[in-house]
């Protein structure tokens, strides 16, 4: 444990941006300015940041798991007369991000009683903590949008749209689920709202993700449809090591994709240190190497995600190419419900539950009298009333038949090959009952 | 034995009007394969490939082709030659070194509907994407329930070359054949080629088409319906290259001309050899097979990959299962040899099943008193 502290000193930022800090550079990577903090022991780093005139964007790029801040930005919006344009968030919207968020938490609770009561089985990898990422950037795309998970997808499913009652049903194994039981907790598909999975290898959804938005521009240039549409693929920092990553970045960029490269840096590769993996531990330094603006988000705050995502999600959707936005945030729980957690500072943990992302919009909510507490207990009560239907749902279900087992191997069913008789496999009556041998 | 010294005594007459019945339609001991009037007209295996990807790349505008040297260099073979200059860089696109990441973009696009043709230099480099193959194209579709599904195809030269060494030189069949989800093709003649790639560009599974770099050359006649550009042939369906009765070979990609040599020299010395072209190893077409093996009770089965968990073991397996009555001798599989492809030119020969080894062997299930070779 004593590497991870020595290496903290590097990269322990300490000031804020201030407008007078801001220089402007040649736009050649798409950045409208860069600005540059001192750090605590005048060492000027440049980051690759976004910022749009009035709006200065609060960054810190600490990945020290000593101390980090949390501090809330009140941004000063042009006036338009009402207190609440000072705010960066209405009030439907901050219900709606605190509903998803609860969703979240919520469901993932859940999830854990059903797994220790046998429900649920197999590998299952939660989400508890880090639900700003998933709200933040999800709740700003439209349904035509793609995202791209990897095993820990069941929130991301969630505030994509795939009802609480398929992915529960989903996670019991059960014919119902949205993928008839069929993937399980890591391998969430929904053509519906266009959730691309589900990935349980490591980087894998990367390059996926890159060819959902190769599509999109493949619409544009060759087919000549409409297509602004973008893609997100959530990965973390374990994934930020391997080599599908770089490559797709340099892809990327290299032929301006629609894509956001969302990277979940929880600090934790099951028991490694980002630390001790990792040469250049700022994930968000990378994309500048490779021609992409690099952006870190403080991820346990909602609405600072909110307000990267937007940027993010405006440039590729402007054709402006891809962007690297690395969230620091915390899971609360282990790698996975078969985790011990040993490994993590009890210290590193409390400091974290402090900054719940929940809890704090829950603050930021009620002091700027954006709704009233019942408002929000009322919220909670839905929530928990909406998981325990998921539950009951999934435990009414029934399992998949028999003749499930050999189904949607192939589309095209001649993929079973010739029978015994001399005629197509799937044209053998007993082939869809499920007793035919193959 | 004596039954077998009989039927090798009855098989002067019996092949000599074999022999005569197949004379007139063979041009040249290459050419053996005639079933239907031909134009006179002959491709390689290159024209083949061209063209095919050609006319559905015109057909259908969501067929894309992705690969290293695709575009500007015409093909690291030559195989998509002119295919930039028609069709521009958005629809033939050169690829950085990256085969995991340009394969996996290939599955993102296809599960957003578009059809790639994914080509790798060689099969041996789809090892560092093997993850996409297996893991995300072809399970997918069953792991989302029929909701994504992958109409990719993986195509490049696979197997053995001359002398290019360990590292370029194995077959993949047998790996990717024995994984669901996915759809392997291994076309031997220019109408194969034609036919299989069209079909797998058409198919709305992951295929994995493995062609043969020394094949790429070769000319086959192809009759005016093959050239025709809606020529298909059925995926999982072999084909019987030449009759026979006394001994089935199951051969795919460059082992099938070989088999058909190895008929050619059997059939004078009174053996007469059913050659099949598996062409789809996945799925493999064992109907065929059992077929022609209760009709002649004997099998080989050639390959050019390693012996151990191979095309040939499966087959054998399958014809145990299913046609044990019906053998009159052990199933013999001929493969390469069980080790990393040597580069020295004497020592790869012996590596690579040659035409000798599939004579031999057919003589040993026809006569089972001569000993075996040495096992390896």
């Amino acid at each position: 444990m004593a590497s991870c502290f020595a290496s903290a000193k590097i990269i322990n930022f300490g000031s804020q941006i201030r407008s007078n800090d801001r220089i402007p550079l040649d736009s050649q990577l798409g950045f409208s300015k860069v600005s540059i903090l001192r750090s605590a022991n005048e060492q000027w780093i440049p980051h690759g940041l976004y910022s749009n005139g009035s709006k200065p964007l609060m960054c810190r790029s600490g990945v020290s798991s000593i101390k980090c801040v949390s501090e809330v930005v009140k941004e000063k919006k042009a006036k338009s007369g009402s207190p609440a344009s000072n705010l960066l968030i209405t009030k439907k919207e901050g219900l709606e991000v605190y509903e998803d968020m609860v969703l979240g938490r919520t469901f993932e609770d859940m999830c854990a009683q059903m797994y220790y009561r046998g429900k649920m089985f197999g590998f299952v990898h939660l989400y508890n903590g880090q639900e700003a990422v998933s709200t933040g950037f999800i709740k700003l795309l439209r349904n035509e949008d793609c995202v791209v998970s990897t095993y820990r997808d069941h929130v991301h499913a969630l505030s994509k749209g795939v009802s609480a009652r398929a992915v529960m049903s989903e996670l019991f194994g059960k014919t119902t689920g949205c993928c008839r039981g069929q993937g399980g907790s890591m391998h969430m598909f929904s053509k519906e709202c266009n959730l691309l999975g589900g990935f349980a290898f490591i980087g894998e959804g990367i390059p996926v993700a890159t060819g959902a938005a190769f599509t999109m521009k493949y619409k544009r240039e060759v087919l000549n449809e409409n297509c602004d549409d973008v893609t997100v693929a959530f990965f973390g920092d374990g994934t930020c090591n391997n080599g599908q990553f770089f490559e797709c970045l340099n892809m990327a960029a290299l032929w301006k994709l629609p894509i956001i490269f969302v990277v979940e840096n929880n600090l934790w590769a099951i028991g490694m240190s980002h630390l001790r993996a990792t040469s250049v531990p700022e994930i968000w330094k990378k994309g500048p190497a490779f021609g992409m603006p690099g952006i870190h988000v403080d991820g346990m705050d909602v609405l600072k995600v909110r307000e990267v995502a937007k940027e993010a999600i405006g440039r590729a959707r402007r054709g402006e190419g891809p962007t690297l936005v690395e969230c620091e945030t915390y899971r609360f729980r282990g790698h996975s419900l078969a985790d011990p957690d040993e490994l993590r500072d009890r210290a590193e943990k409390d400091k974290y539950a402090a900054r719940d992302p929940i809890t704090a919009l829950k603050k930021y909510i009620l002091e700027n009298n954006l709704a009233s507490e019942a408002e929000l207990e009322a919220k909670d009560s839905k929530i928990e009333e909406v998981v325990e239907d998921a539950v009951e749902f999934a435990n009414a279900s029934p399992v998949p038949s028999r003749e499930q087992l050999l189904q949607n191997v192939f589309v095209d069913p001649k993929g079973f090959g010739i029978g015994p008789d001399g005629k197509y496999r799937c044209e053998d009556p007993k082939f869809t009952e499920g007793t035919a041998q193959v | 034995m004596s039954r077998i010294l009989l039927r090798g005594a009855s098989h002067g007459a019996a092949s000599a009007s074999i022999a005569r019945r197949y004379l007139p339609s063979f041009w040249s001991l290459q050419n053996l394969t005639r079933s239907y009037s031909s134009s006179g007209k002959e491709i390689t295996v290159r024209e083949a490939l061209n063209t095919a990807l050609d006319e559905e790349m015109a057909a259908d505008p969501k067929v894309f082709i992705m690969g290293e040297e695709v575009g500007e260099y015409q093909g690291a073979y030559k195989i998509s030659k002119g295919l930039l200059d028609k069709y521009g860089p958005e629809r033939v696109i050169d690829t950085p070194i990256t085969e995991a990441g340009f394969a996996g973009i290939g599955v993102g696009a296809a599960y957003r509907g578009l059809r790639p043709v994914i080509e790798f230099m060689t099969f041996n480099f789809s090892m560092q994407a093997i993850d996409h193959i297996i893991n995300s194209a072809a399970k997918s579709n069953y792991m989302s329930a029929g909701q994504l599904t992958v109409p990719i195809v993986f195509r490049g030269p696979n197997g053995a070359a001359a002398g290019v060494g360990a590292q370029h030189s194995q077959c993949y069949a047998a790996w990717y054949a024995s994984c669901p989800g996915l759809k392997v093709l291994t076309p031997y003649s220019s109408e194969d080629t034609r036919g299989l790639l069209k079909a797998a560009i058409r198919d709305p599974d992951p295929v994995v088409f493995l062609e043969n770099e020394l094949l790429y050359g070769e000319s086959f006649p192809v009759s005016d319906e093959v050239l025709d550009s809606n020529f298909v042939l059925p995926i999982g369906k072999a084909k019987i290259e030449r009759q026979g009765k006394d001994v089935t070979i199951t051969a795919y990609s460059k082992m099938v001309g070989y088999a058909l040599k190895a008929a050619e020299i059997l059939a004078k010395e009174g053996i007469s050899a059913e050659v099949i072209n598996l062409r789809s190893i996945r799925p493999l077409d064992t109907a065929s097979i059992n077929a022609s093996v209760r009709k002649t009770n004997r099998l080989i089965t050639v390959e050019e990959g390693f012996p151990q968990h191979g095309v040939g073991a499966e087959i054998s397996a399958s014809i145990v299962e299913e046609s044990f009555e019906y053998l009159d001798a052990p199933v013999e599989r001929i493969a390469g040899a069980d080790i990393p492809m040597p580069y020295a030119a004497n020592l790869e020969r012996l590596a690579v099943p040659q035409i000798e080894d599939i004579v031999r062997a057919a003589k040993r299930v026809c006569y089972r008193a001569v000993p075996y070779a040495a096992a390896a």
